[in-house]
């Protein structure tokens, strides 16, 4: 989330799609509903289902599984033909006056430029800023171009440090008239040919969210709420895009009541990202090494962007500071093994050279290359896709082992139902299933979808024989460095030189992990421009002390400054709200820097006043030449309004990007609507590039695709009931109760079509596998019509498998929902396309 | 000290306000959504030093500014969560060709992983690729970590995993 | 789930004056649920399961995401959902919550035959004494709500207490505390009529539904549980909320117009038996005067003990 839970209830405006906060995120929804009741603020919901949260709304919009970018960039060319655009804020905060290099072509025919169909990639050379000055000044004295256009660059392409601008927004090739450009074929007419919205429907909403910007003023705020709806799609990271991109274009980001705001379906799922849990980063988004990073500065040079702005402005390109958290990070990881003259040790870690990521980990375990795995509290048989493929590439693996609270599906995969005794014995897999603690029995932070770190204390002790996850792993470790100790080994050094300094190894303090993560001087520091000075040994304040030449250690630079010297600031309770915003500066740490709303800069005008005086976030003083406020500036403190420094610090640019350039994105600078891989139409704006160019599918035995032609003519996609968690409540009998089979929602015609009642079980196959369960027959999913064909969609709950309370008894088919999903990703985030699959559906 | 946690039955049931008078009050963070609502654990008993302690209750928190004391149908069956008789208890084992689990000590358990690692890391390591750059990779390796793991238990894995070498390093975040 | 803090107003079958009415003064409490921001995620129900200890039992999905088709002996609250499409054609998911509406004239209590079995307390809360229940079920069919439960296994009949034991001691019923979106209030019936008024008033400004409306049924005297409703003029749209309830004409007439005749009767015979000893005079028997009283009880005048306290 760029804002929080609690801010949801500044906004005046909500559009709530791709997510059901109020079936998946209860005590979240009483925010937006606060803002209905205490603001009369709108409600937009748009979901291939009327949901829990459709019944909250003022209007809601039935859209088909997957063409959620047609809806938005819809949503886009109406903001721009009415005029419903904060025009400030555009030209000031984002990249709509910046000039593109001739040669980009946008996606008539379905294909940016420079795709390149052997790598089945795209060439992102013409993806770029045009190198210049102020282009709607015709002065030629006033910004020189550095160079010639079209001189061929020696090095790999980069953005210009002087980027051409037109304030006039008029340059055919500025990104405002490109975005203008891009979004004037989603037409009305269009998005209801993709998303099977009725015409007449589509504008009420549109009308209706836009209204914010009414005759220019600015004093209000719109929000957009999403969840896995939209990031698990083929496509997902760009719908995401269209939808900032639409904020930015109305001026919501960084304003109170409103941004972009992703809601997590786990409690840990954001401080798992930002501490790195996944293939392609180190902790606090820094990018992990790869094979062209030959030593520490070619990594540094490669990872460390340079600004790219107009002359006339600054740009604070806060990722400019990457070697001093990247050192620190090599610095608590190998401590005295990481000196200059050893380069900081940074070949310790793995280069990495191509996508590991989820699906290729079972993928790769499918065709035999990887031997073994660590599940800890992660159920792969069940998360999918393609839960027959997981089973199978299991039994192909040497050894796993799961951490687990309840007996679950990935450590029983070997006797999955069907699986016979013959079957078992020609599986060779050596399982080892430990028994963990569970939340009530852990320590430690989490981080919620707001960015707030809580610290919790253990309640109990783990039952029976369970230990610790954290012990688990120290013990296994540790076991591991004496082997190599005594054995050697390939490449010992860095398991022998990681730094484990707790004070009993074998049971890590999860206190003293954090406090390292926070980071620590390892020398005495002075700060030059406050003259603070900080002793060896204690704790940093915050990421500003990082150093890069080794003086200072820190696992993870965004989480630094929560738990200093002044104690765990993670773990506080303070219940005061002086603003009456909802932010709550002294509950918990949020990061950065304790920072409440991101980019909060940009709600202020230039000259830095809050755009709405009633809902002021930060402001500029200027007696005291400072930006200060309620909540924390996201922003460098003393930097005046008229040096023009963008709001946006983490990009090169300075600001916001409606156009993103070069390979921030491997599908295009700019979304497009692209069909799922399996879709009962050809997309109608590119029937011969329907799906994205750039998707990665599998090809092993297990990947199988269907199509209308073959029969698979129902949009079927996937979801969580309020009543249950993933797969965990399957063993509690509360929730059991409350929910207690599978079931499959489908509309009523279509049950009326194959002759089934609500009850009666149906039959659901997709080119991977059958589902079957009982039939939900329901008014709340209708039929739609998608480029005049008519088409049903169907929706499947994921929650049961085979091993739960109900599962045990034989109560229900014992098949996760996942036997159907595809094994296809997005190209930039590697999520799977769970949504939006086709299926066909029988009487079972 | 495993008194009666796991049984339902033999569980001490109290009744009326009873339940939450004077228990011990442990405030902590419910595991499922990203909302994470604050929750008040109860325990049996004022942590003298002849009680053990026993979960009674679980309610939400009324100082917590997001959820403010609410908690949703999976939030509010928090205590049968914590007092579970599907918990696993003990390490278990199922050999190559086996069908079903064994019991193994933690000990044996956690050396045989710890051979296992050692053997598919040396099998798989592959120190440069073939244009002869240094990649440190550990190949056959991977680690897939849960979405209730706490961020210092997050930051572990990262310490020990990439120091193996580990690549195929995922989490629930991604999908 | 005796209270013996609270002061009761009320007790089924009981003959003579409820001991300390009108003594203390307390305040109606009521429960407020607005089904406009009902998300129907059932944190309520399982609030309840978990604070009363309620068994579990088995259920069946019946194409609907409720858990049950009506309330149990063991399960107090349930979410009843309903599809509903509008005139416009439109789709409303209706979610109601159903409990024990506490009745400020309570058709379970009226029809209750065993002594203090049900009270009614001061502050409204209607609560059944399962120790004085003697499984008739008289309060099943006296209920216009259809809430009272009997339970086969403890051969009583159980309902929504509105968590007496937590308001008693000051705190909100375990439902309205679990509440994710504030569809549940809790406080003073004045209190929560204005602010279901405000809402309703809201709804019909600036939400579109005309006929938004407070659900607090005259019939039964008003309830201490009310609702917020999007059509006050359809409550049984919401899983059959009735639109007028009363106490069933059967249990009224028994318990009303019959006891009167049964009073009047008896004081006819007391009536009877005044004039026949005005008439005749007390019967006289032989008795001796002097005989003594047992064992030192208190003298039958005001008199003190001599050796008593002044």
């Amino acid at each position: 989330m760029t804002n929080g839970w609690i801010d949801i209830k500044n906004t005046d405006m909500m559009l709530i799609m791709g997510g059901n906060p109020a079936e998946n995120h209860p005590c979240g929804f009483k925010w937006p509903l606060e803002a209905k009741r205490n603001r009369n603020a709108k409600m937009i919901v748009v979901d291939p289902r009327y949901t829990r949260t459709a019944s909250t709304a003022d209007l809601f919009l039935q859209i088909r599984a997957g063409a959620d970018i047609a809806f938005l960039g819809g949503l886009i060319n109406y903001a721009i033909d009415n005029n419903r655009i904060a025009k400030d804020y555009l030209l000031n905060y984002t990249n709509a006056a910046f000039v593109v290099k001739e040669g980009f072509k946008l996606p008539e025919d379905g294909l940016f430029s420079g795709f390149d169909p052997s790598t089945v990639a795209y060439d992102t050379a013409t993806w770029n800023y045009e190198e210049g000055g102020d282009l709607s000044r015709k002065s030629a004295d006033a910004d020189p171009p550095a160079q010639k256009p079209g001189a061929p660059a020696a090095a790999p392409p980069a953005l210009p440090a002087n980027a051409a601008y037109d304030l006039a927004l008029q340059h055919p090739r500025c990104v405002f008239q490109l975005l203008k450009k891009q979004y004037s074929r989603y037409t009305p007419e269009m998005v209801e040919r993709i998303t099977g919205i009725p015409r007449d429907l589509f504008l009420k909403a549109a009308d209706l969210f836009t209204s914010v910007r009414k005759n220019g003023d600015m004093t209000k705020a719109a929000t957009i709420i999403y969840a896995v709806g939209w990031t698990q799609h083929t496509f997902g990271t760009q719908i995401i895009r269209t939808a900032a991109m639409l904020q930015l274009l109305l001026g919501n980001v960084g304003r109170a009541g409103g941004g972009v705001n992703a809601l997590r379906g786990h409690s840990n799922i954001q401080g798992a990202t930002d501490m790195a849990g996944i293939f392609d980063n180190l902790p606090g988004y820094l990018k992990v090494p790869n094979p062209t990073d030959s030593d520490l500065t070619t990594y540094l040079k490669r990872t460390t962007p340079t600004a790219s702005k107009p002359g006339p402005w600054q740009s604070f390109n806060y990722w400019s500071n990457t070697p001093k958290f990247m050192v620190s990070f090599l610095m608590a990881m190998y401590g005295d093994a990481a000196r200059k003259q050893s380069d900081f040790a940074f070949h310790y870690l793995p280069k990495v050279d191509r996508n590991y990521s989820w699906t290729e980990i079972w993928d790769n375990m499918y065709r035999g290359s990887v031997k073994g795995m660590f599940a800890f509290g992660m159920n792969g048989v069940m998360i999918g896709p393609d839960q027959q493929k997981n089973i199978d590439a299991l039994k192909k693996a040497d050894w796993l082992v799961v951490g687990e609270i309840y007996p679950d599906e990935t450590s029983e995969f070997w006797r999955a139902p069907g699986t016979t005794a013959d079957d078992m014995k020609k599986i060779n897999t050596t399982v080892y299933r430990l028994p963990c603690a569970g939340f009530a029995e852990k320590d430690g932070s989490m981080t919620n979808s707001a960015r707030w770190l809580q610290w919790k204390n253990a309640a109990l002790p783990p039952p029976g024989e369970a230990r610790l996850d954290q012990d688990i792993l120290a013990q296994i470790l540790l076991r591991v460095r004496d082997l190599y100790r005594k054995e050697g080994g390939k490449f010992p050094d860095p398991i022998l030189n990681l730094t484990w300094p707790y004070t009993d190894p074998e049971h890590p303090a999860l206190a003293d992990v954090a406090r390292e993560i926070n980071g620590r001087a390892l020398a005495d520091l002075t700060d030059p421009a406050t003259k603070q000075s900080l002793n060896a040994g204690q704790q940093l304040p915050g990421f500003a002390w990082l150093r890069d030449d080794g003086t200072t250690s820190c696992g993870n630079w965004i989480y630094s400054g929560s738990w200093t010297e002044a104690g765990p600031q993670l773990a506080r309770r303070g219940t005061e709200d002086p603003s009456g915003l909802g932010i709550f500066p002294n509950w918990a740490w949020s990061w950065p820097a304790n920072r409440r709303v991101l980019y909060n800069r940009a709600s202020c005008d230039s000259v830095g006043r809050p755009w709405d005086p009633e809902r002021r976030q930060v402001w500029w003083n200027e007696d005291a030449q400072r930006w200060v406020g309620n909540d924390i500036p996201d922003f460098k403190p003393d930097s005046h309004p008229k040096d023009h420094m963008g709001p946006f610090i983490m990009n090169p640019e300075g600001v916001g990007r409606i156009f993103v350039p070069l390979a921030g994105l491997a599908d295009g600078p700019f979304p497009e609507h692209y069909e799922p891989v399996e879709s009962p139409v050809q997309n109608p704006l590119h029937p011969n590039q329907s799906s994205s160019p750039v998707v990665k599918k599998f090809t092993t035995a297990a990947d199988k695709f269907g199509s209308p032609e073959q029969g698979f003519d129902v949009v079927c996609t996937t979801y969580r009931l309020t009543e249950h968690y993933h797969y965990w409540t399957k063993n509690n009998p509360v929730n059991v109760q409350l929910i207690p089979e599978p079931f499959i929602e489908i509309p009523v015609e279509l049950a009326d079509q194959i002759g089934v009642r609500g009850g009666e079980k149906i039959k659901v196959t997709s080119a991977r596998g059958t589902y079957a369960a009982k039939a939900f027959v329901t008014r709340r999913i209708k039929p739609m019509t998608i480029d005049g064909k008519k088409v049903y969609q169907i929706g499947l709950p994921i929650h049961q498998g085979f091993r739960g309370i109900q599962e045990d008894a034989e109560r229900n088919a014992r098949t996760p929902a996942n036997v159907l999903t595809p094994t296809v990703y997005d190209a930039n985030a590697y999520t799977p396309e769970f949504k939006g699959f086709l299926v066909k559906v029988e009487k079972a | 000290m495993e008194i009666s946690r796991r049984s339902q039955d033999t569980r001490c049931r109290l009744v009326g306000l009873d339940k939450i008078g004077l228990l011990t009050r442990l405030r902590s963070t419910c595991p499922y959504c990203s909302v994470s609502c604050g929750v008040i654990i109860y325990t049996l008993g004022d942590k003298a030093k002849n009680v053990t302690p026993q979960v009674i209750h679980v309610e939400g928190d009324p100082d917590h500014p997001i959820n403010r004391g609410t908690l949703c149908p999976k939030g509010a069956s928090l205590e049968q969560d914590i007092l579970n008789e599907r918990r696993l208890l003990k390490p278990q084992v199922r050999r190559p060709g086996a069908t079903d689990w064994q019991d193994i000590s933690w000990d044996d358990a956690l050396n045989e992983i710890a051979r296992w690692v050692k053997k598919s890391r040396d099998d798989t390591f592959v120190e440069k690729d073939q244009q002869g750059r240094t990649v440190n990779r550990c190949e056959g390796v991977a680690f897939t970590g849960g979405c209730t793991d706490t961020n210092e238990f997050n930051y572990l894995v990262v310490k020990t995993m990439r120091s193996l070498g580990v690549c195929y390093l995922e989490n629930q975040a991604r999908v | 789930m005796s209270q013996a803090t609270l002061e009761i107003r009320a007790i089924s079958g009981h003959s003579g004056s409820v001991p300390g009415a009108g003594v203390r003064r307390e305040f109606d409490v009521c429960k407020l649920i607005d089904t406009t921001t009902c998300i129907g995620c059932k944190a309520c129900e399982v609030a309840c399961l978990e604070w009363n200890g309620l068994s579990f039992s088995e259920t069946v999905f019946n194409n609907s995401y409720q858990t049950m088709p009506e309330t149990q002996w063991n399960y107090w609250n349930l979410i009843k959902f309903n599809e509903h499409e509008r005139e416009d054609g439109t789709l409303q998911l209706l979610m109601r919550k159903d409990q024990c509406m506490h009745c400020e004239e309570p058709g379970c209590l009226i029809a209750c035959p065993a002594d203090g079995a049900i009270v009614q307390y001061v502050n409204g809360i209607v609560d059944f004494q399962q120790d004085h229940c003697i499984g008739c079920g008289y309060c099943v069919t006296g209920c216009p709500f259809n809430i009272p439960k009997f339970s086969p296994t403890a051969r009583k009949v159980f309902k929504c207490t509105l968590c007496v034991d937590r308001v008693t001691q000051g705190l909100e019923p375990a439902c309205i505390k679990a509440c994710p979106t504030g569809c549940l209030h809790f406080g003073t019936k004045p209190d929560m009529k204005a602010l279901a008024e405000t809402r309703a008033k809201q709804l019909r400004e600036y939400s579109g539904f005309e006929n938004a409306g407070v659900y607090d049924p005259p019939g039964v005297k008003g309830t201490h549980v009310i609702y917020v409703l999007h059509d006050a003029s359809n409550p049984e749209l919401y899983g059959g909320l009735p639109k007028d309830p009363h106490v069933p004409w059967a249990v009224s007439f028994w318990k009303k117009p019959l006891k009167w005749i049964g009073n009047i009767a008896m004081i006819g015979g007391l009536l009877g038996v005044f004039a026949h000893y005005l008439r005749f005079g007390p019967k006289i028997e032989p008795a001796d005067e002097e005989t003594p009283r047992q064992g030192g009880a208190a003298p039958r005048t005001g008199t003190r003990d001599p050796g008593g306290r002044p």
